[in-house]
């Protein structure tokens, strides 16, 4: 946390910056009033500091309602619009499927098994989200 | 079950057949040992369908003791209660019916019939009666215990199968660092959905596998249940990070995916599970190339 200035804390959710990359790191529940302000501070981060990535890690995110499946795909909407990409990490196969029975599947958003990898898929070329539905180049 | 009524006009045998019992316990046990049902149950030696059919009587006489002639919950039942499902199981393996089976238990009747009508020679015809009555009826709860022990152990016997099932037809393979697959062989039902959905998303985590594989060569039918949680797990995969191939559609079944109007679009499939593995491994930044210099037709 020592590395990231201050007008980077945000709310309850401290956000890191790592060079082009800022890092935020979720834990235990989230209130929702702490995840509206963690999508606004986002925002206003990425315009300020001109990132081109954020990694949400939510590995330690045992409880994954509807609201917050909400705000994570608003986070990565209009963190594209600012010309960054969002990436999230480490999501546990209790809330993937919940999520999924939520029917919350998320198609817009890009994701890692770990925020190594996150950060790896970030430093790659590739613009546009990995939908599945597209046949790349056939092997 | 009008069990105090039944209880009601015999009670006062009751005593009487448990005394009889007790006393032509070896005689009983020696003809039950000739018996189809004891006979081929015990094939080891005569000896011991002999002490089986003593622990028998045994409980009848107690349960007659009890009074608890019409009660097939009786205390006196619960110690031969295990071998009288061994002999049920044993015969229902054998290839016999349940009403087979329960013919063959109702065969134990006439022998105790006839010793307790020679034992009852000189007793008056009225207790003659009720005595026949009192065992008859004994005999049939005892069918009924039997009957209802060996169906429940086959029960239990299904259960567990069912859950051995779910274990064996779901294993998560490793075919590659970073790629795992699983085989998914017979008829998808939402129980199994649910386990192959759960074991392949833990591998994900546990081999760090950013690819994953669902085979569905073995798969008999897809209906639109199928597709829906084929699609579910797919989208599962995606959120934690890894990207999710399904192959081995069959021609069959692409057709009834396209006549049932189903959207796959957002799974990317693959003709068959070489093809899939292929596709990740071109993915991860390795191809496989042929070993021998003259062979010349890479792909």
């Amino acid at each position: 946390m020592n590395e990231s200035s201050p007008r980077h804390v945000a709310g309850h959710v401290p956000v890191l910056r790592l060079g082009d990359v800022l890092l935020v790191t979720l834990q235990g529940d989230l209130y929702d009033s702490a995840a509206q302000q963690l999508q606004q501070d986002l925002a206003e981060t990425i315009a300020h500091s001109r990132v081109t990535g954020v990694v949400i890690d939510i590995s330690g995110v045992e409880v994954v309602d509807s609201f917050l499946g909400r705000v994570l795909a608003e986070i990565a909407a209009q963190a594209e619009l600012l010309a960054a990409r969002t990436v999230v990490a480490g999501m546990r196969p209790a809330v993937a499927i919940t999520l999924v029975e939520l029917g919350l599947s998320l198609p817009g958003l890009r994701t890692a098994l770990t925020t190594e990898a996150a950060l790896e898929l970030l430093d790659r070329p590739i613009v546009t989200p990995r939908s599945g539905g597209r046949r790349q180049e056939s092997p | 079950m009008p069990e105090h009524e039944a209880d009601g006009s015999p009670h006062t045998a009751t005593p009487q057949v448990a005394d009889f019992l007790r006393r032509r316990r070896e005689q009983i046990a020696q003809r039950w040992a000739d018996e189809p049902l004891f006979r081929t149950v015990f094939t080891v030696s005569r000896d011991e369908a002999v002490e089986a059919g003593k622990a028998v009587v045994d409980a009848l006489a107690e349960v007659a003791d009890a009074g608890r002639v019409e009660d097939p919950d009786a205390a006196g039942f619960s110690g031969v209660r295990e071998q009288l499902a061994r002999m049920g199981t044993a015969r229902s393996r054998a290839g016999l019916s349940v009403t087979q089976v329960s013919s063959e238990l109702s065969a134990l009747w006439p022998p105790v019939d006839n010793l307790l009508l020679a034992d009852l020679d000189q007793a008056p015809p009225e207790q003659v009666r009720t005595c026949a009555i009192t065992l008859s009826r004994l005999l049939g709860t005892l069918r009924l215990v039997a009957m209802q022990t060996a169906l429940s152990e086959g029960q239990a016997l299904i259960d567990r199968q069912r859950m051995q099932l779910l274990e064996v037809a779901t294993p998560v393979i490793k075919l590659w660092d970073g790629i795992v697959a699983v085989p998914l062989i017979g008829t998808l039902d939402s129980a199994r959905s649910q386990v192959v959905m759960e074991t392949l998303l833990n591998s994900v985590v546990e081999q760090h596998a950013r690819f994953a594989i669902l085979d569905i060569t073995g798969v008999p039918t897809v209906d639109s249940l199928v597709a829906q949680h084929l699609m579910k797990t797919v989208a599962a995969a995606r959120l934690m990070g890894a990207e999710c191939v399904v192959s081995g559609i069959r021609p069959a079944i692409a057709q009834t995916i396209v006549h049932l109007g189903l959207d796959l679009g957002s799974v990317l499939t693959r003709a068959s599970l070489a093809d899939a593995l292929a596709y990740c491994l071109h993915q991860l930044g390795t191809d496989i190339v042929d070993a021998t210099p003259g062979g010349a037709n890479l792909r």
